[in-house]
């Protein structure tokens, strides 16, 4: 399925770009993270990172769709 | 009522935006930009906020608010963009009949908006570097916040 993920933060950084397009068979955000991993060494996993599809927070293993913005948070630090 | 702010924050302007004749109790919070950070001198830092998803969850948290204490109104104002020492980049303010309960809520906003909100903090050291809290720390520490 054809997917767009967003990075932010140290992740814009870590990818050098904060948007790109691509052609998937993965199904997870879990499984896209490591796809896009082995693509982008730089791109890390921690405990506190967070995902959202289409602008709504949701865990891990929530289903993918053909078509979904997937959105990569690295851990949040406001206040 | 959950506000994204790219201006310097005023907390006795935010306040009036809150008064109520049947509150007698006010609480706020104001998180201010701090000159040290893990033993580091500070110069100033910046917040990137991703807006849409930002303003969704706040109003969430000021929902969660309303609805487990007994307050009459919760407001909160987060900047965005380049800050200096002393600088507000944090605002929560909570009104109630009595006191309790704007202590209550005042407190759970500003806990649920550190860990909910996509909204990223970068310093700016003396020494010339930066880094983004709480990523960079993990980075130094060897991978051994996961869990934590």
């Amino acid at each position: 399925m054809n997917l767009q993920v967003n990075y932010f933060a140290l992740y814009r950084e870590a990818t050098g770009c904060a948007t790109e397009t691509l052609n998937t068979e993965v199904t997870t955000p879990e499984a896209l993270f490591k796809e896009c991993a082995e693509r982008h060494p730089q791109l890390e996993r921690f405990e506190a990172s967070l995902v959202a599809i289409n602008d709504a927070m949701v865990t891990w293993n929530t289903p993918l769709s053909e078509g979904d913005r997937v959105l990569f948070f690295p851990p949040v630090a406001g206040g | 009522m959950f506000k994204i702010s790219s201006q310097p924050l005023k907390s006795n302007e935010l306040a009036l935006g809150l008064a109520d004749a049947s509150c007698g109790g006010y609480v706020s919070f104001e998180g201010w930009v701090r000159n040290h950070q893990d033993g580091r001198a500070v110069r100033g830092l910046e917040y990137e906020v991703y807006e849409p998803l930002a303003l969704i969850e706040g109003e969430k948290v000021m929902a969660e608010a309303l609805s487990r204490f007994d307050v009459v109104a919760v407001g909160a104002v987060h900047a965005q963009g380049q800050l200096a020492v002393g600088d507000l980049a944090v605002w929560v303010g909570a009104v109630a009949h009595h006191r309790a309960a704007a202590f209550d809520a005042c407190r759970y906003c500003i806990d649920q908006i550190k860990v909910r909100l996509p909204i990223w903090k970068k310093e700016h050291y003396l020494d010339g570097h930066s880094g983004w809290v709480n990523c960079e720390q993990c980075v130094e520490h060897g991978h051994h916040h996961h869990g934590s």
